[in-house]
């Protein structure tokens, strides 16, 4: 199956369609919420919920002996919200670094997930094959309902979202500013915090939990190099997630079933490379270009400004002076002459050169929009 | 002078793990005054300001504005934060900011209108920044963002202004142009307090100064106690003592 028979099986197809529906709209949920973790410089925190919500899964299968994915995710939601919590009170009550905290938690939890899963295989229980899957995630279990509880999800993020998107943005950008005028700052980060973990947690059995943070940040990361809008950013980053849905699912279906959580996240790192290269105000390429076109105009304006001290001496203005002349100054060359030529600054009368009376004008101008710029 | 109290601080006591930062504070600050707040390094200024405002908490002590519990009054407050304290590559712009000084009266989830970003002009106006409300934060310098900090907290349309550091980084111009706006501000009424660090402007900007380290070392008008006694005790290390011993 090539691509092109993928799209037109998307149509018809109910399963393919399920998962691709289900793997755009996580990528959109989790790309929307990503841009807040981001910005609030929280990226690792999504590794290490992820990762905490591991031994959540295993012991809601110890317990029940079930493996509904519904059971499973509830103790991933709950493992999970306890790695966060542990992680804010050992920031805040403990001289440690938010990154320690993280690192720490993230490696416990899934330390002890980990044992808690090779205990599980051990058992003599048929039930339990395939508990492993959470791990890397795998988009072809996505059934009708798993697409009905992530839109559900997503649509109450959205409201939310709408809702308090004032309280979201300056918590954002000013956290103790929003305090000293009276906004309850624990409250908006609880809830933009428990919304990631949702996230999260409904991701785990697409992406896995090893690769889920990268739906949260690549998304986020990519839209943050092409707006300088936080509501861009975030509707952006939505479509960049779902996108990054949709084209790793085509390409995982199209090639033999390779595993889709690992491509989406793939296909999403394309985009924040292509961001980081290609966007117009941040983006590497454009940054030289403009690096390069800079230094060009200032030697154009160093010789122009040579030319004008000269001129300026002149009650004539236009005054031909010999091109040697010139030669003195250091970073005069022939190119630079003829594209002052080119601009209509300068004329050339065999070996004699005058300014004329726009060069004249625009030297003159030189030195007072420096100043203004300045100011 | 029979001035009303603006702000009523009470043995305020702060402490990182066991450390005190700052200790036992009592401090009046009289309306309509323009008060500086120095001392060196570590002194606990901009704890002083941020455990007034209940960024920090506090151990110990009480804070009120004209009179009641500051909770009740925050909307009679404004703050301008250091301008380090945000990451200014934010996505957003100039006019934005500024308009965030409406939320605390708009309150939970109402969004700001036109009245607002009417008021948000008209400060931006003010700090001579009005040419500049669409532009990215980032793109502007570390004067303009000082400004439009200024102008968010002008918004706030505040009883008493709390400042912390709002000349560093600046050059002399928008020195000179806070400077004038602040003085505007206390002719209008208003109480300012601004944490400062430049001891030489001190008597020029301001009529009233609070020496801090760790305790409150004096406060009052500056042509009484700006002098070397005080100054000494607030920075002097007492050379003549530890020669002696």
């Amino acid at each position: 199956m090539n691509i092109q028979d993928y799209f037109s099986l998307v149509l018809n197809d109910y399963t393919l369609r399920t998962i691709t529906l289900g793997t755009a709209i996580l990528g959109a949920v989790t790309g929307m919420l990503g841009s807040f973790a981001v910005l609030r410089k929280q990226s690792l925190l999504g590794d290490a919920i992820s990762h905490a919500a591991l031994p959540g899964i295993a012991i809601a299968f110890l317990l029940t002996g079930v493996k509904d994915s519904y059971v499973l995710l509830l103790g991933a939601l709950i493992s999970g919200l306890i790695g966060t919590f542990w992680i804010r009170s050992i920031i805040t009550k403990t001289h440690l670094k938010s990154d320690t905290a993280l690192g720490l938690i993230l490696s416990v939890f899934f330390g002890f997930g980990m044992l808690l899963l090779t205990f599980i295989q051990k058992q003599p229980n048929a039930n339990q094959a395939g508990l492993d899957k959470y791990l890397f995630g795998q988009a072809a279990t996505l059934v009708e309902s798993d697409v009905i509880l992530l839109s559900c999800v997503t649509g109450i993020c959205l409201l939310v979202m709408l809702l308090f998107w004032k309280e979201f943005k300056i918590l954002l950008f000013d956290e103790d500013f929003t305090k000293t005028i009276g906004f309850n700052t624990k409250t908006i980060d609880i809830l933009i915090t428990s919304f990631i973990v949702l996230a999260i947690v409904l991701g785990l059995q697409t992406v896995g939990v090893v690769l889920m943070s990268a739906m949260l940040l690549a998304p986020a990361a990519a839209a943050r190099q092409w707006t300088n809008s936080l509501s861009t950013m975030v509707i952006l980053a939505a479509v960049f997630g779902a996108f990054s849905g949709v084209f790793g699912t085509a390409i995982s279906a199209s090639q033999n079933n390779l595993a889709t959580g690992p491509v989406i996240v793939i296909v999403a790192s394309i985009f924040v490379l292509i961001s980081f290269i290609f966007s117009p105000y941040r983006g590497l390429l454009f940054r030289q270009i403009r690096f390069i076109k800079n230094r060009r105009d200032l030697k154009l304006h160093k010789t122009l400004a040579f030319m004008y001290h000269i001129a300026e001496n002149h009650e004539n203005i236009s005054h031909p002076h010999t091109v040697k002349i010139l030669n003195n100054f250091h970073g005069y060359t022939r190119g630079t002459l003829q594209k002052l030529v080119d601009k209509n600054y300068v004329s050339l009368d065999g070996q004699m050169w005058s300014l004329t009376e726009e060069g004249f004008k625009t030297a003159a101008n030189l030195y007072s929009q420096q100043s203004k710029k300045d100011e | 002078m029979n001035k009303k109290i603006a702000v009523q601080v009470d043995d305020l006591t702060v402490a990182y793990n066991y450390k005190p930062v700052l200790w036992d504070i009592d401090l009046e600050i009289p309306e309509g005054v323009l008060m500086a707040i120095v001392g060196p390094n570590g002194a606990g200024k901009s704890t002083l300001i941020k455990s007034i405002l209940g960024i920090l908490k506090p151990i110990a002590g009480s804070v009120s504005v004209y009179g009641k519990p500051y909770k009740k009054q925050r909307h009679l407050v404004a703050y301008v934060p250091q301008k380090g304290s945000v990451d200014w590559d934010f996505p957003t712009t100039a006019l934005d900011v500024v308009m965030m000084g409406t939320y605390g009266s708009l309150g939970w989830i109402k969004r700001p209108g036109q009245k607002e970003k009417k008021l948000a002009l008209e400060a931006l106006e003010k700090v001579g920044m009005l040419a500049f409300k669409n532009r990215q934060i980032s793109q502007l310098s570390g004067g303009q963002q000082q400004r439009i900090f200024l102008a968010r907290a002008l918004v706030q349309n505040a009883a008493i202004y709390f400042m912390d550091e709002p000349f560093q980084g600046v050059d002399a111009t928008t020195e000179i142009a806070i400077i004038n706006i602040l003085k505007e501000l206390r002719k209008a009424g208003k109480t300012v307090i601004v944490v400062h660090h430049d001891l030489q402007t001190v008597p020029e900007y301001f009529d009233w100064v609070t020496f801090l380290n760790v305790k409150k070392i004096a406060t009052g008008p500056v042509k009484d106690i700006f002098n070397d006694d005080n100054l000494t005790k607030t920075y002097g290390i007492n050379y003549k003592v530890s020669i002696q011993e």
